[in-house]
């Protein structure tokens, strides 16, 4: 039990829930107003729907030692997309307002995600066709896709005035957030392909050794283009999201620094850099720590400058917890700590 | 064919290729637009981006050495944020203030090259902690923009050093000295031989005795130090200091070092294409303004298919070497 990876970040979060619990009056306190739940909860787990999509796309390409800090960028991209062909007016019939989108408000999400899909393929191109390094393959859409972003919105921010399309970021079903359920059905199909099918296998495979992967017959290409793609598909969701939450889209700065925060939860959550070893569940938690934390430093009246230093702080505690040199360190300074602890905890 | 790929598998290729694209741009842009060529345009290039070369010639050597440091924009911000508040609240004497500001950066490099090399972290995920951490700690000291009007700042922001009847400012002469510096460090000092050696492969520079965890730690300190002294540039340039200052300069730098040629992987590669990459990157801007009806989002979509165009010409490269057998690159090239 103790020997389980998730511990780790299980413990980080129920810390973080406790400290709210005593900083803040009525954090667990839950609401039900106008057929919806109210919370400090659901808020927190609302605004964290979209880092956890990213930070799933995520968790797979890191699995097979890659990098995607283009999530970002394919962000603006869906969300500018579906903004631009949704658009929307709201005229006045009779003082009646209706609202009108430009095109069907599907064909606008198909086409969103099916831009964001393209993103995926052209980084899956780059980096198992061509055999580019990931992390530089996916800079050059990180850098050209949001100026693509900007360039179809002319730098302006598209206003949405259609209320179906708000639906997705800040709809309620069944009382609860609608992005919660998709993040929820994204999760499940996630973890249905990686426990029901050899997918999970074989991205591990490759994570832990690409030739050997090869040369084993796992098509080692396929499945690191498939990689890509689902990353680039999971932040295209949480483009439209965020895109639909804030009622328009902004190209310049939807998403921005999405791929640091994803790429820190799934770090938190215990997935290896490194590659080979991966836990989705855990990379939820780690999105769920991040968005806590965001949460705990806004309301415990810190300023929210203090934000990104706290946040830096997590992460270089994580990783020298990951290290294996570190942790030799402190063994051995704390060893003799430990036996004593452990000899007056028999006492009583 | 066969010069074909002598010249594609020659160390210098890139950075050729990149030379002769930035002459070919600024001759198309001469015939394009009235009042482009002239040398205040080239020399405008520099003044523009002298703190863009200071930061991606340390970054030459972190890539030289097979590592990548995301941090060194937010390095520059903090340093600005510091100069201005030592200036402004405390008053310091200016020289004190660089001299601190330069050691700060040049410790913070160092502390997470240490974190990389002791506890085998990766460059990555260090050094975007390390980028998150330095802005914080701009917001830390003011969220507002400082404004610096020491007298020292503000004569040098100003100065003009006049060549051929045009003019550069002394951040460009600072970054030159960086540079000659550089490439003398990189090609003629021992560092600068165990840089290249780390970048090409780490297990045998370290069979072969050189100090690989001194000389990884030193390509950190050194990338911060270069870091801090751009963000002294980038406050005479500004004359503020202010936390957003120079926000994603660390893919401007990265940028600029592929374009120049250096490949990704490590050990290969010169310092002088940055250079040409710094140039090119400015280029474009230039171009885009003097267009008048080219947004400026344009810069980012080319900015990302050159980078596109020289992975690419770098992958051909190394297939090129692969395929006629020559010494390894890092070889070569130190």
């Amino acid at each position: 039990m103790l020997r389980n990876p998730l511990l780790r970040p299980l413990a980080a979060l129920a810390l973080l829930l406790l400290i709210d619990f005593f900083m803040i009056p009525g954090f667990f306190r839950l609401e039900w107003k106008d057929g919806h739940l109210y919370g400090s909860l659901i808020d927190i787990v609302n605004r964290a729907a979209p880092l956890i999509l990213t930070a799933l796309g995520m968790t797979l390409v890191i699995a097979t030692r890659g990098i995607d800090i283009s999530v970002g960028a394919v962000v603006a991209i869906s969300g500018t997309v579906a903004a631009m062909l949704i658009g929307g007016t709201m005229q006045m019939h009779d003082g009646v307002p209706e609202y009108a989108s430009r095109i069907p408000m599907v064909w606008a999400i198909a086409a969103a995600m099916g831009a964001a899909i393209l993103c995926g393929v052209w980084n899956g191109f780059l980096v198992a066709t061509l055999g580019l390094q990931p992390i530089i393959a996916t800079l050059i859409l990180m850098v050209g896709g949001r100026g693509l972003a900007q360039l179809l919105t002319d730098g302006q921010i598209v206003t949405v005035y259609y209320k179906p399309f708000f639906y997705i970021g800040s709809g309620y079903l069944f009382g609860l957030p609608f992005s919660l359920f998709i993040a929820i059905g994204v999760f499940a199909i996630v973890a249905l392909m990686m426990r029901k099918t050899a997918l999970g296998l074989f991205i591990q495979a490759v994570g832990i050794n690409p030739v050997a992967a090869r040369l084993a017959g796992i098509r080692t290409a396929a499945l690191i283009f498939f990689v890509y793609m689902f990353c680039s598909a999971c932040a295209g969701v949480a483009g439209l999201m965020i895109s639909s939450n804030i009622k328009s889209a902004d190209a310049n700065n939807a998403g921005l620094l999405l791929e640091l925060d994803a790429i820190l939860a799934v770090t938190l959550g215990g997935t290896s850099l490194a590659g080979g070893k991966f836990s989705l569940v855990g990379s939820v938690i780690g999105a769920l720590i991040i968005q806590a934390l965001t949460y705990t430093i806004y309301s415990m009246g810190v300023p929210p400058e203090v934000n990104m230093v706290v946040k830096s702080i997590v992460v270089f505690a994580v990783c020298l917890s990951q290290s294996p040199e570190f942790r030799g360190l402190g063994s051995g300074l704390f060893s003799g700590a430990a036996r004593s602890r452990s000899v007056n905890g028999k006492k009583p | 064919m066969k010069l074909l790929r002598q010249s594609l598998s020659s160390p210098y290729f890139t950075s050729l290729a990149t030379l002769a694209l930035l002459i070919v741009m600024f001759v198309l842009g001469s015939f394009a637009y009235t009042g482009f060529f002239s040398l205040q345009v080239v020399l405008n290039l520099l003044i523009d981006n002298a703190f863009l070369l200071v930061i991606a010639i340390g970054m030459t050597f972190v890539i030289l050495s097979g590592g990548i440091d995301l941090s060194v924009g937010s390095v520059l911000a903090l340093t600005t944020m510091i100069s201005a508040y030592l200036l402004q609240s405390w008053h310091w004497p200016p020289l004190l203030v660089i001299a601190c500001v330069l050691l700060i950066g040049s410790m913070f490099g160092a502390l997470m090259g240490a974190l990389i090399h002791f506890f085998k972290l990766q460059a990555f995920i260090v050094t975007l902690a390390g980028m998150f951490l330095a802005r914080g700690l701009c917001y830390l000291i003011s969220i507002n923009s400082i404004t610096i009007d020491q007298p020292l700042y503000v004569t040098l922001s100003q100065a003009r050093i006049g060549i051929f009847g045009a003019f550069v400012s002394p951040s460009v002469v600072i970054a030159m000295l960086m540079l000659a510096l550089a490439i003398y460090i990189a090609h003629y000092t021992r560092f600068g031989r165990a840089v290249y050696a780390i970048g090409g492969n780490e297990q045998s520079a370290l069979l072969m005795g050189l100090a690989v965890g001194r000389t990884k730690v030193m390509v950190y300190a050194f990338s911060g130090f270069c870091a801090a002294l751009a963000g002294v540039l980038f406050s005479f340039y500004m004359l503020s200091g202010y936390g957003l200052h120079a926000q994603g300069t660390e893919l401007d730098a990265i940028a600029a070092v592929v374009i120049g040629g250096t490949l990704l992987t490590g050990g290969y590669g010169y310092v002088a294409g940055t250079l040409t990459g710094v140039l090119i990157l400015g280029l474009i801007q230039t171009l885009i303004a003097f267009d008048g009806t080219l947004s400026s989002w344009w810069t980012k979509i080319v900015i990302g298919v050159l980078l596109f165009v020289f992975c690419m010409a770098q992958r051909l490269m190394s297939l090129g070497a692969a395929g006629s057998g020559s010494a390894t690159p890092a070889a070569t090239a130190a």
